[in-house]
Formats: structure tokens, sequence, C-alpha cells
């Protein structure tokens, strides 16, 4: 009899960490081959039009950098608290609250505003996304309910608040009764960087919290409490480093970027609110937070590779007319890969004969 | 020993045993034999390569190179359930019991094969009985003692008719009256020819019990002696390859307010198998050590965890320096210039996996290493090298992960942090556990150095003998009792292990 056994390896070599992401993506190629052949698809065709195809085009860039700026900015929220042991699930309920709050001040104030719409809207899509997040917060601190299932569940209510919003009190009165509200004047969307694409100014945005992020885990002092916590809660605990603290910060950043990204797909590429903003932001992003191993640039990394995966995904949907679960089945082969190879580096299997 | 002098064989030889682990050789060709009957001293430092050697005996590792042979064959021992086969029993220094279970279902459980827990309960009484062990077999294990476990390991091996007895430190939980008795059934046990491997570094206790005595250093056999013809000292120079240092305590200059003032302290159990604090008083005054004594389990880590703020209490039952502070959090007590070096080094005093400038954060980090919220590395890369300097801390530098260092080492580290905040207060638990005999003055002399500087230091111990080396008064813990402190000169070893076991009126409650 055998027995498999993982063994944590003294050092973790710094090349194999670089070297990971590239074997995954090597075998994910090799194990989604076969898959291809057997549905009688030229396995090579497949891969290009997946990932090479989505990119030949500059509107296609454009729409691989929009669709990973909400991804990469939301897991930058979430990387926050993953980093203390802070589980928030709840992005995508945090983003349609955001989208919903920046979507009332675009619809009431629409004429008046002008040039501080935008920004206001922003304000109001963080503040909306951190409201909802203090409703955890406040769980968690006061009555520790566990964040997991508080924030999961009100993924669930914020989508039927959205639902409700846009089949009544913020449904266009012109619609056709289509539940959906009226589109948003100029001054609350954002131009686009080039005429003919949808990519705007929001991308700066995300940006610009990446370097926040990045000042805050490499030499922020709550950073390194929050890394402690999450390492070693009894040593935070011996240190001093208030949990309450942790969990409040936590979710409050991952509300208001959550938030943040809710208003910018609101005043970016929809332009209105429907009862359907989000193709899964909000989960995506926490799978994008553990492949980027919650660094700045890893984030950005797993934004883009995750953007490119929607993309490649609805690429063969159209060009080879191959099932949905199809692209769904390759992703998810890729990120059983990633984080295999991340186990594997950090472990060595070894094989025990049992007597 | 003298059983092979008539012919027959030795009960165990081991022969150039050699093991090497990555960047240390934990056995450099030992070879030692234990004779039919004989209680055999493994002598050494924490360190010295004792554990691993019991552990290839025990087949639990398995040796690079030399030959084990038992009753004068060559023997591969390839896991710990071959050795029990082969008749060696195993009593670890930490006990692999489950405490939410019945003493004779414990025993059960690591018993290969069917039984009957009816017959196997009788068989532990009569066991108990004739070897001076005696247990209900029905009660469960975590209403035992320390004591009492031991002995239910000491059974459950005693079960397989050993003919070889290993025992890991076996009084670093007993006191010293419950030693003795330990003591007894180790020579009953001999006298039926069953052979006994002593691990320990209490030369006292090994002059006492052992026949003959292994000295190990760094992995190679620096002397087989009989240690009840050599004298302790020579025991101990063997032992550490120099004369061990010892300590200077000049009488200190008492303050007369207590800077530390715990006041009919009560407080729930930290878990379900703790112990409840109950009406625990206790000053410590600037210029003295305050030593508490008792096995461990008796409300010392409540205790402790109270004291430093991880848990906090009724606001009046604790002052610092007069001011109510029972509700404060951590660091609202550390800055009333408390500090605290817990007994867990890793995960509770340090982080593993950070650096040692990280680990100088953590509490360091009130004196002058952040800027508006942001970490100045190069402070706090001169406060790490500073602490690694004065105390003399072995490492590979600032940027060398905690759990890279030896227990001494890091337990050097996190002291020299908490002293270098300057405290008025500090608490210890444990300082030494652990740690070489060097390393070990070293520490006791910095706490000595601090008391006499004016600072109120309390140590939580379960070394009698450390504390009798350091403390001005001492007092003991029993069932989250304590009792009064009395001046060290005043105290005699005996009374204060009879107290460590409850004996004696001092724990009456006041009422």
């Amino acid at each position: 009899m055998f027995r498999l056994a993982l063994e944590a390896r003294a050092e973790p070599q710094r090349f194999m960490r670089l070297g990971a992401p590239i074997v995954a993506l090597l075998l994910t190629t090799l194990a989604s081959a076969p898959l291809f052949w057997s549905l009688g698809l030229n396995p090579l065709l497949t891969l290009k039009i997946f990932f090479v195809e989505p990119l030949s085009t500059a509107n296609g860039i454009s729409e691989w950098l929009l669709k990973a700026s909400p991804l990469v900015l939301i897991a930058l929220g979430l990387s926050v608290g993953f980093r203390a042991n802070v589980w928030n699930i709840g992005a995508e309920g945090m983003y349609t609250v955001g989208a919903i709050c920046a979507a009332w001040l675009a619809l009431h104030f629409g004429e008046g505003m002008h040039r501080w719409l935008l920004p206001a809207m922003m304000l109001a899509g963080a503040l909306g996304g951190m409201a909802w997040a203090a409703i955890p917060a406040l769980l968690k601190t006061r009555a520790s309910a566990n964040e997991i299932l508080v924030t999961l569940m009100l993924n669930y209510v914020a989508a039927l608040l959205l639902a409700y919003l846009v089949n009544g009190p913020m449904q266009d009165p012109e619609g056709l009764n289509y539940p959906q509200t009226a589109s948003f004047g100029p001054s609350a969307l954002f131009t686009p960087l080039w005429k003919g694409m949808r990519i705007n100014g929001s991308v700066f945005v995300t940006l610009a919290a990446m370097l926040l992020y990045w000042a805050f885990v490499e030499s922020s002092f709550i950073g390194f409490q929050m890394k402690v916590s999450g390492i070693a809660p009894t040593a935070a605990r011996y240190a001093g480093f208030r949990q309450s603290r942790m969990i409040w910060l936590s979710l409050m950043v991952s509300g208001a970027t959550a938030g943040l990204a809710g208003m910018m797909e609101a005043a970016g590429p929809l332009g209105q609110l429907s009862p359907v903003i989000s193709p899964g932001y909000g989960f995506a992003a926490i799978i994008v937070a553990f492949v980027g191993r919650l660094s700045p640039l890893g984030v950005l990394l797993g934004g883009l590779l995750l953007s490119l995966l929607y993309l490649g995904g609805e690429a063969v949907q159209m060009s080879l007319n191959v099932p949905a679960s199809l692209a769904r089945t390759f992703q998810g082969l890729l990120l059983f890969f990633l984080l295999s190879a991340d186990v594997l580096i950090a472990y060595r299997v070894r094989v025990r004969r049992r007597q | 020993m003298t059983a092979s002098a008539a012919g027959g064989p030795q009960t165990l030889e081991l022969r150039a045993i050699t093991k090497r682990y990555p960047g240390a050789l934990a056995n450099d060709e030992v070879s030692l034999c234990v004779a039919p009957g004989e209680i055999h001293a493994v002598l050494g430092e924490n360190g010295a390569g004792k554990s691993t050697l019991m552990k290839i005996i025990y087949g639990a590792v398995q040796a690079d190179a030399g030959e084990i042979r038992w009753q004068g064959i060559p023997k591969s021992i390839a896991n710990p359930a071959a050795a029990r086969r082969l008749g060696i029993g195993m009593v670890y220094q930490h006990f692999s019991l489950f405490e939410s279970v019945s003493v004779v279902e414990n025993i059960a459980l690591g018993m290969a094969g069917t039984f009957d827990l009816r017959r196997l309960a009788l068989q532990i009484s009569e066991l108990g009985d004739r070897y001076g062990l005696p247990i209900d077999p029905h009660r469960l294990l975590h209403h035992l003692s320390m004591g009492e476990r031991q002995r239910v390991e000491i059974l459950r091996c005693l079960l397989q008719q050993p003919k070889l007895l290993i025992l890991d430190e076996p009084t670093s939980v007993l006191t010293p009256q419950s030693a003795q008795r330990l003591f007894e059934v180790l020579r009953k046990l001999a006298a039926t020819d069953c052979s006994i491997l002593y691990i320990s570094h209490k030369l006292d206790e090994i002059r006492e019990l052992c026949d003959s005595a292994t000295v190990l250093r760094a992995g190679r056999v620096v002397g087989s002696v009989r240690p009840k013809e050599v004298s302790g000292s020579e025991l101990a120079r063997l032992m550490v390859g120099s004369v061990p240092p010892t300590v200077h305590r000049e009488p200190g200059n008492l303050q007369s307010a207590p800077r530390l003032s715990i006041r009919r302290l009560s407080c729930l159990p930290v878990d379900s198998f703790g112990t409840a604090l109950r009406d625990v008083s206790l000053d410590v005054h600037g210029g003295e050590i305050v030593g508490v004594a008792g096995v461990s389990g008796n409300g010392q880590a409540e205790l402790v965890s109270v004291l430093s703020g991880e848990r906090t209490c009724g606001s009046e039952m604790l002052a610092l320096e007069g001011m109510p502070v029972g509700d404060y959090s951590v660091s609202a007590r550390r800055s009333l210039g408390l500090a605290f070096v817990p007994e867990e080094r890793l995960g509770r005093g340090a982080v593993p996996h950070l650096s040692l400038g990280d680990n100088a954060l953590l509490t360091g980090h009130g004196r002058g290493l952040l800027r508006r919220g942001f970490v100045d590395r190069s402070r706090v890369t001169q406060f790490a090298r500073d602490i690694v300097r004065q105390f003399g801390v072995k490492c590979a530098g600032a940027a060398a992960s905690a759990n890279s260092l030896s227990g001494g080492n890091l337990q050097k580290f996190i002291m020299g942090r908490e002293i270098s905040l300057q405290p008025r207060v500090l608490i210890v638990a444990q300082p030494t556990w652990g740690v070489d005999v060097a390393a070990a003055a070293y520490l006791r002399q910095q706490l000595i150095d601090l008391s006499r500087r004016g600072a109120a230091v309390l140590v939580v111990s379960e070394e009698l003998d450390e504390l009798f080396d350091i403390c001005d008064r001492i007092a003991v813990m029993y069932q989250g009792r304590m009792s009064q402190p009395r001046p060290r000169a005043a105290c005699r070893m005996e009374e204060v292990g009879l107290l460590m076991a409850g004996v004696g009126s001092a724990f009456d409650t006041a009422a």
C-alpha cells in the first residue's frame, strides 16, 4: 500500500514561482487538446481562436482591458482582506449596490451637475459598496457572524434589490415597460479614449488603485498588521493588533473598490441599469486575487488572464459554435493547473509505503 | 551491564549510528549498549541529538548509517509498530492522548487488533497495582493531572511487556515528589530485567537513578560514565563542553509601591480543558523578580494571557502602577510600559515566516519605527540589528526568517526585543524552555539585570531550579489558585514541591 503525503519545502524557489504560470498554461493546453479533438475541433485552431484572435485587433485589446479593469479593481480590494483572513465573497453585491447608487445620481442630476456629476457618481458608487459591506462588518464584529455566509447571501439580496428597482422605482417611464432604467445622459458617462472603442478613462482609476495597493502591501504599517493577522493570528493578538479594525478596514476597502467597479461599468459600457449588470465580476475577482497571489502585479496579470478567458470563451462559442460549457471547462482546467502548480511550489509530494 | 558480563546478549546495542539532516549532523557515529535491567541515561543539551537517536531506536526515523542490534541480532526497525513488536516502548515528552475519552479507551485506541474493554480495564488496574502506578481506568483523561497522564502512557507501554522502555524528559511535567515516585516505578521495572533508556538534561536525577550514562554533545558521544561515581559538575562539563556559567545577583533596590498588582483576579478557562483562575492576588515591585512555580496546566496559561491583555478581565483586578487596567487592550497596556515574552515563540512571540526585522516591528513599532503610518525600513533593520548584536543572537542577519533560528536564539531575540523596549513591567513565561545551558544562563542574567535597573519582572516557569536561581520571591499556582509569595531565602525546594502538588493549607480560600 502506498500513501501520498504533502511535505513542506524548506525554501520555495523564486525561479519556480515565476515559471509556474507558464507551466500551468502548457499543461492546460495539453490537457484540453483531447477535449477539443473529441468534439471534432482542431485543437491548435481552437487555442488560436481562444487566445490569439481576441487580441488581434485594436478593438479586441480595448475590450480586453475594459473587462480586465473591474476584475483587477475588485480583486485589489478583496486582496486587502484576504491577506488578513477576512473572506469577503460578496463583491458581486457591493458592485451591484455601487452601480445602483451611481445610477440614481445619474438619473436625478443628469441635467444640472455636468462637470461634477461623474466624480460624484464615483463617490456614490464607492459609498454604496461600503454601506453594503458595513452590514457584514457590523455583524462580524458585534455578533461574530461568519462573514463568508453574510457576504454571500447579501449578493442575492443585492441582485433582488436591483431587479425590484429596474422593474419599479427606477424603471424608464418611456421604456416600453422593459425592466431597465433610462439611458444616462452624456455627462454621466465616461468618454471613450479613442473613437469607436469602448475603453475609457476608468482604467486609470484601476491603475491608481494598483499603486495604492502596492504602497499598502509594501510599506504601510496597517498592511503589515493585516499580513500578520492573516498568517499568524495568535502573534497578531499577542502584539495587540485589533481584529475588529482589520475586519472593518478589509470590508470597507473591498466594498469601495467593488462599488466603484459597479459605477465604472454602469457609466461605461452599460450606460443604464438592467437586471443583469455583471458577468460575475465579483466572483471572478476572487479567482483573480488568488491567481495573483494577492500581490499587486500578480492581480493585474490575473485580471488580464481572466478577462482573456472571458473573451476567448465568447470567441470560440461564436466562431466554432461550441457550447458555453466547453469554454467554462477550459477555464476550469487552467485554474486547476495554476493552483496545483502553486501547491507544488510550496510542497513536495512524498510517496510513503504503508505496512 | 553486569548481566552481559555473565555472557547474555545486550538488550540493545547501537553501532556507529549516523543521521544527517539538511544542514546538520544530528547523530555522528553514536554507539551505546544497554544491558537487561540497566537504567541507562542519555544526557545532553537541547539539540545534542538525543531525540533523533531515540526516534531511530523507536523506528520513527531511519538512520543513514550504522547498525542496531536487538538482543544480539542486527535488526532494522522500519516504524514504531515494528519497534513495539520487538518489545520497545516509548513515553514521549508530549503525550499523545485524547482528552475527551477515558483512560482505558485511550489505551485501547493505541493497540493493534481487537480488544475487550472490560478485560483491558482489569489488566490496567492489576498492572498499576503491581508497579505502584494506581489509576482508575474509567476516569476521563481531562480530569487527570500531568503526572497521572504520564502514568497512562507508561501503563500503555507496560501492557506490551516491553524489554526496553524509553522515557524522554519524563520529569519535566512532574513535581519533585512525583518524580521520586516515578523513580521507584522505574527501579521496580528494572528489577524485572526491563531495560530503561532515560533521556534528560537534569544531572541530579541522572546521578540518583541511572546505572550508566552516555553523554552526547553536538551529535557525538563525548563520554560514557557511571553517573553515581562522578560529580555533578563533572557531568555538566562533559555535557556543555566547558564550565557552565552561573548568574550573578545583587540585592535589588525594592520600590515601595508595586508596579504590577493583581487583585482577587478570577476568570474562566481559555477552553474546556483549561483551568479557571480563582481569586489570585500578587504584587510585583520595581527592582524585584517574582517567580510563579507550578506544574503546567494549573492556570499559568490563563494568568499570563490575562496579564498581557490578550484576554481582559474586570478593570480593578489588575493595576499597572496603581492605574486599573484590567479592561485595557494589549496595545494600551504596552503603551503604559508592559512587555511580555510568551511561552510559544513561533506563532505567538514571533511570526515564523517573517524576517527578524518584521518581527522586531511586531511589538517595537512604538519606538519611532513608523512615519505617518508607513514603516521606516532602515530604522526597523537597525532595531533588529541592535537586538541581534546586543543579545548575541546567532543568525544570518536581520533578513533571516524567525523560523530559521534555533529555539534558544529565537528566545534571545524575543527577549532582547522586549527588554529593548525598556519595559516598566515584564512578564516572562518559560524563559529558558528548550534553551541550551549557556544561553539559559545568559537570559537569566538579562532578567536579573533588567530588574536591578528598576523594572518589575514576573517569571512563570515549570523549572524550579531556574526560579530558585533568579527570583527574589516565589509563589506557587495550583488549580487556578496562587499561594502567598515567599522570599526565596525562606523557601525550601521540598516545600514548594508540596505546594505544587496542592498539599498544605496555602490554597484554602480566604473565607
